[in-house]
């Protein structure tokens, strides 16, 4: 198994630290994580990404030419990693607030309203990162939703029960998301 | 406490290891992609009783642990390109003054002062002097995190041992990326040799211990760098390298550190295709694994080098290999990451 996952959003939507679980996650299943942030002069403009990768074998590049799931939680980053989804993969878009649709047909395309589950679900969009981490878990499966949660408890243990709380709260709907709101195309 | 597999930025568990490799002192400039390391131990090292300090400058530094290692002191700089050529003045006189000491050059693209994205152009400058003078530092080359916590102490230990300069050369994505690795919060402090010759005090001795680096007379310099020169050949039996699927391989592919990682997902990829395809990778650059290089690639079709820079290592490898075997080159510059996709189809293309 190897999955190869760009989480990508505008700087404080959290998507290093959805990156971050997704790769803990791996290391709680004892299987071999890498986690890459961009950085350099792109992030002073307000977009951030990383490049997560999984395997059950040892991960050679912690990069890719494309990608088996690409999340996109604001219009730029989906303008500028859509063209990274390998035909067959995933992409997800944080609908919320991102008003155009995916171009590509060649993929499997979801419409997540990340912002508003987290409102909704935990009365902020704090929150919207892991509700995406809870869709990209319902529709590619790679790791178990446990370790997904235990990674949750342990990022966050120094913040306290509630907020380990509210983002297993929000992992949960997530999880569920695609079944009530969203269109798969 | 007992280490703990976690997940952890390269850069972080570089800091946390030259804690665990007994580093005494701590002296460097701030510079990116490297400035997790002195920010980790701006807060671990005075908790523990130990020194860190923003030096003015990188020659500042560079000196400062020029004079915490003639004190017999585990002393440590750490930095990226352009502030590591600024150190090789003071590298060639602790070269030269035979002074224990780490420096780390998490490289970064150049010449010039260049971009912030990974690199590995400075091979050349790591291992072929870069300061003046005839004269080598260890050079380690980690190609994960777990090692980038592992090396400052595997350097210290060999720097102690041959009284002389190690350096660890990575780069900016092992700088930033995070992996699982198993790290001790609290290690017990290494056992460090004595060092009878540090000008630490007198101490009762009947003989001055001097650290010098000028010698004047030139047959006494002559002899000098005979000493050294003995001392590097010695050196040659700490030689590290590590293999992937050699074995049935028909190409072989030579890179070092992160080209190593994009190396291995282009030999696996290249064995989907059909080509059998298996990776060498020095983990000392300096000594450098000539021979194993030159037994591994001996069977082979072709190898094939992978750097991100305009082609350093590859003029070793094939001085190892010696003409036996043709040698093609790829590389990628300026801080972009050669894709795994093409160094398999530079593979596919090689067995053809």
């Amino acid at each position: 198994m190897l999955e190869q996952t760009i989480l990508a959003g505008f700087g404080g939507q959290g998507v290093l630290m959805m990156g971050k679980l997704l790769a803990q996650s791996a290391m709680e299943e004892g299987i071999s994580a890498t986690w890459l942030p961009s950085y350099g002069p792109e992030m002073r403009g307000g977009t951030a990404n990383c490049i997560v990768v999984i395997s059950d074998d040892e991960i050679g590049s912690p990069v890719s030419e494309s990608y088996d799931a690409v999340v996109a939680m604001n219009q730029p980053s989906l303008e500028k990693f859509e063209s990274k989804v390998r035909p067959g993969g995933t992409m997800l878009i944080n609908k919320s607030i991102v008003p155009i649709k995916a171009s590509r047909d060649d993929v499997e395309v979801y419409y997540v309203a990340a912002n508003d589950i987290a409102e909704h679900e935990c009365g902020s969009t704090q929150a919207a990162n892991v509700v995406m981490l809870g869709a990209l878990q319902s529709v590619r499966q790679k790791l178990k939703s446990h370790s997904i949660e235990k990674a949750i408890a342990y990022v966050f243990a120094s913040k306290g029960q509630s907020v380990i709380d509210s983002n297993l709260k929000a992992f949960a709907a997530g999880m569920t998301s695609l079944h009530q709101n969203a269109t798969a195309c | 406490m007992p280490a703990k597999m976690q997940l952890t930025k390269g850069n972080e568990a570089l800091a946390m290891g030259a804690i665990a490799g007994g580093c005494d002192c701590f002296f460097g400039y701030p510079i990116t992609p490297q400035n997790e390391v002195p920010e980790v131990l701006s807060y671990e090292m005075p908790k523990r009783g130990r020194v860190f300090v923003q030096a003015e400058s990188e020659v500042a530094s560079i000196n400062m642990v020029y004079g915490a290692a003639a004190a017999g002191k585990r002393a440590m700089t750490s930095s990226s390109s352009p502030g590591v050529s600024l150190m090789m003045e003071g590298l060639s006189y602790i070269a030269c003054a035979e002074l224990p000491c780490l420096i780390v050059n998490v490289m970064r693209g150049g010449p010039g002062l260049g971009s912030i994205t990974p690199s590995q152009g400075d091979y050349f400058q790591a291992c072929k002097g870069g300061g003046h003078g005839d004269y080598h530092s260890i050079v380690l080359a980690p190609w994960n995190v777990q090692e980038m916590y592992e090396f400052p102490a595997l350097a210290f230990e060999l720097a102690d041992r041959y009284r002389c300069p190690a350096m660890i050369l990575a780069d900016g994505v092992l700088g930033a990326m995070m992996e699982p690795a198993i790290i001790a919060d609290n290690a017990p402090p290494p056992t460090v040799p004595e060092k009878t010759w540090a000008t630490n005090g007198r101490n009762g001795r009947a003989h001055k211990n001097v650290v010098n680096s000028l010698v004047i007379d030139p047959y006494g310099l002559r002899d000098h760098n005979l000493k050294l020169q003995a001392k590097y050949k010695k050196m040659q039996c700490e030689t590290r390298w590590d293999t992937r699927d050699v074995d049935d391989a028909e190409i072989l592919v030579v890179a070092y550190g992160i080209s190593a990682r994009l190396a291995l997902s282009g030999c696996k990829l290249a064995r989907k295709e059909g080509v059998k395809a298996g990776l060498l990778r020095p983990i000392t650059l300096y000594p450098f694994p000539t021979e194993p290089i030159a037994e591994c690639a001996a069977n082979k079709k072709r190898v094939l080098v992978v750097e991100l820079s305009a082609g350093q290592m590859v003029e070793d490898v094939r001085l190892a290999i010696n003409g036996r075997v043709p040698v093609d080159f790829y590389g990628e510059m300026g801080g972009v990451i050669p894709s795994p996709v093409e160094i398999c189809r530079k593979i596919v293309e090689a067995a053809q």
